[in-house]
């Protein structure tokens, strides 16, 4: 371990995300929903299910529902903002920097799994089966 | 006999001994409270593995050289420490093994696949670590046998009253886990073992969080198969052993084969190396075996009666805090004996952004289920915060911890 790792969390900084955990932003479930797709970690119990519509390759509406820690849940809840309205393509192509600059404090190693949780189920959901997450074998 | 505590200036000069306890963290001083999940090693540990290495390093058994036959006797040595440390008969019923998790999965391999039948039960408790539960299920799967589980009451403690109705002429094992790693209960293992006499199953008792903190004399136990790791005992990784009843082990066939563990080999098959080398194939980590023996003398010089004084101080005083505070749910009822070691959350607080915040102090602290989630599902328990304390602790740092959880809370919920 390095001496000095990243802080996990700046509370200082926190409030952004606190903020998204106490108020998510597109709360909900879909019902009928074209894609609905949900995965969690086992480790620790986050768990998220993501459903949307679209059209014309739109996403034209996204909703989140979950439980687990303020990172993971405001994650998804910042996530559903930054895709809502997008192409379907540019959402596919989010990378994980992109996801966690927009969580705008720093995320530590060990909070990581928290963080690009949304992303991972969101993005399963879009590609469907053929999702493989090349990160996840290095 | 009287067990005298360890005082706070003998808890200051053995903290000197550890040199990750004057660490700092975020720029606060370390204090180390996930004692559960691995311990720290004092500098005699440390540096007699590096000793070790540097005048003594050469393969175990069967070399003529001078290093190799110090090298032997040094592993061999490291067995009959551990074998007094337990009070074992013969220093041949300890198998060295690299943990805990080895040591239960070698019995289930060859005893369980020796000894048990498709009609036969092996009983666990409700409590056990994954390590305990798993090995059991496979074979179930394999073999066709039942495993069945012992519930807690509503105080926390095991139900003998189910125990007894589980346990029949069925049960050809019974197995519990000494102390919890999740509620720090120590469990009646004595009672349990009678209900296992009364029908004449093995009893097995894991021990990797007991030996750590409490004296314990396997004769006394009567206990068939035992099990621990080094280094949650102020030990090194990479090894742990089993104990197990010497005439268990003479039948018993290997588990892992290959190297050391033969007395010979022709094409047509092989014959076994006497114990307790017929079950530690190839090269065992013999470095940490000494380091292994060394935190055992460590333990044994502080004296094990007073490490336990010592944390039964420290768990009354952090109990009481922790449960007058009101922002606080706290898991297990803490009756009987039980260890320093806590299972609470933050009302409204994930565990994992609680323990990241504490981290900011400098404060480690485990969150997540403590690979135990049957035992969490069995009391409605999602993921916890588990604060365990060894005597190297202070109440100054319990104390930390309690102002700690102050500010989280604030932090969190306001």
């Amino acid at each position: 371990m390095e001496e000095n790792k990243p802080l996990d969390i700046d509370p200082l900084m926190m409030d952004f995300l606190l903020e998204h955990y106490k108020h998510p932003h597109n709360f909900g479930e879909i019902d009928p929903a074209e894609i609905a797709y949900e995965d969690g970690n086992p480790s620790c119990g986050d768990q998220i299910k993501i459903t949307l519509n679209t059209k014309e390759g739109i996403i034209e509406d996204i909703k989140f529902k979950g439980k687990g820690c303020i990172v993971s849940q405001a994650a998804a809840s910042i996530l559903t903002d930054m895709v809502k309205g997008k192409k379907i393509e540019e959402a596919k192509n989010i990378s994980k920097e992109e996801m966690l600059e927009n969580l705008v404090i720093p995320i530590g190693p060990m909070r990581l799994k928290c963080a690009l949780l949304a992303l991972k189920v969101l993005k399963k959901g879009l590609y469907g089966k053929d999702y493989c997450d090349e990160d996840e074998d290095e | 006999m009287e067990n005298k505590a360890l005082c706070e200036i003998e808890v200051e000069k053995i903290r000197e001994d550890f040199p990750i306890l004057s660490r700092e963290i975020n720029g606060k001083p370390l204090v180390y409270l996930d004692n559960a999940a691995t311990t720290q090693k004092p500098l005699s540990v440390i540096e007699r593995m590096a000793n070790f290495s540097k005048t003594t390093n050469a393969n175990i058994h069967r070399a003529i050289h001078t290093l190799g036959y110090e090298a032997t006797v040094a592993y061999e040595n490291a067995h009959k420490s551990v074998a007094r440390f337990i009070g074992a008969k013969s220093w041949r019923e300890i198998v060295f093994v690299r943990n805990a998790t080895e040591a239960l999965n070698l019995v289930a391999h060859s005893f369980g696949e020796k000894y048990l039948k498709p009609s036969d039960e092996v009983v666990l408790t409700i409590m056990e670590h994954h390590s305990n539960i798993v090995p059991w299920l496979v074979l179930r799967d394999k073999l066709g046998i039942k495993v069945k589980f012992i519930k807690t009451k509503e105080d926390g403690t095991l139900d003998f009253d189910e125990a007894e109705k589980l346990i029949t002429k069925k049960t050809k094992l019974v197995g519990a886990i000494h102390a919890s790693n999740v509620l720090g209960v120590v469990n009646d293992v004595k009672k349990l073992r009678e209900l296992a006499r009364n029908v004449n199953a093995k009893f097995l008792v894991d021990g990797a969080q007991s030996l750590p903190h409490i004296q314990i004399n396997v004769n006394e136990l009567d206990c068939d198969f035992f099990a621990a790791s080094a280094h949650k005992m102020a030990g090194p990784t990479g090894i742990g052993f089993l104990y197990a009843k010497r005439e268990l082990l003479e039948n018993m066939p290997p588990f892992l084969t290959g190297g050391d563990m033969i007395k010979t080999v022709t094409v047509e098959g092989a014959t076994w190396n006497e114990l307790p080398f017929k079950f530690e194939a190839g090269t065992p980590a013999f470095t940490e075996a000494v380091g292994f023996e060394e935190a055992i003398k460590y333990l044994s010089n502080i004296g094990m009666d007073k490490i336990l004084a010592y944390e039964k101080e420290l768990e009354e005083f952090i109990l009481k805090q922790l449960q007058s505070m009101k922002y606080i749910e706290f898991y297990g009822h803490r009756k009987g004996e039980n260890l320093a070691l806590f299972s609470f959350n933050i009302k409204g607080v994930h565990p994992h952004d609680a323990a990241s915040f504490l981290d900011r102090f400098g404060i480690a602290v485990r969150s997540g289920n403590h690979c135990a989630q049957p035992l969490m599902n069995h009391l409605n328990m999602e993921n916890t915060l588990r604060a365990s304390f060894y005597f190297y602790n202070t109440k100054k740092e319990a104390e930390k911890l309690f102002s700690a959880l102050e500010e989280t809370n604030r932090f969190f919920n306001r």
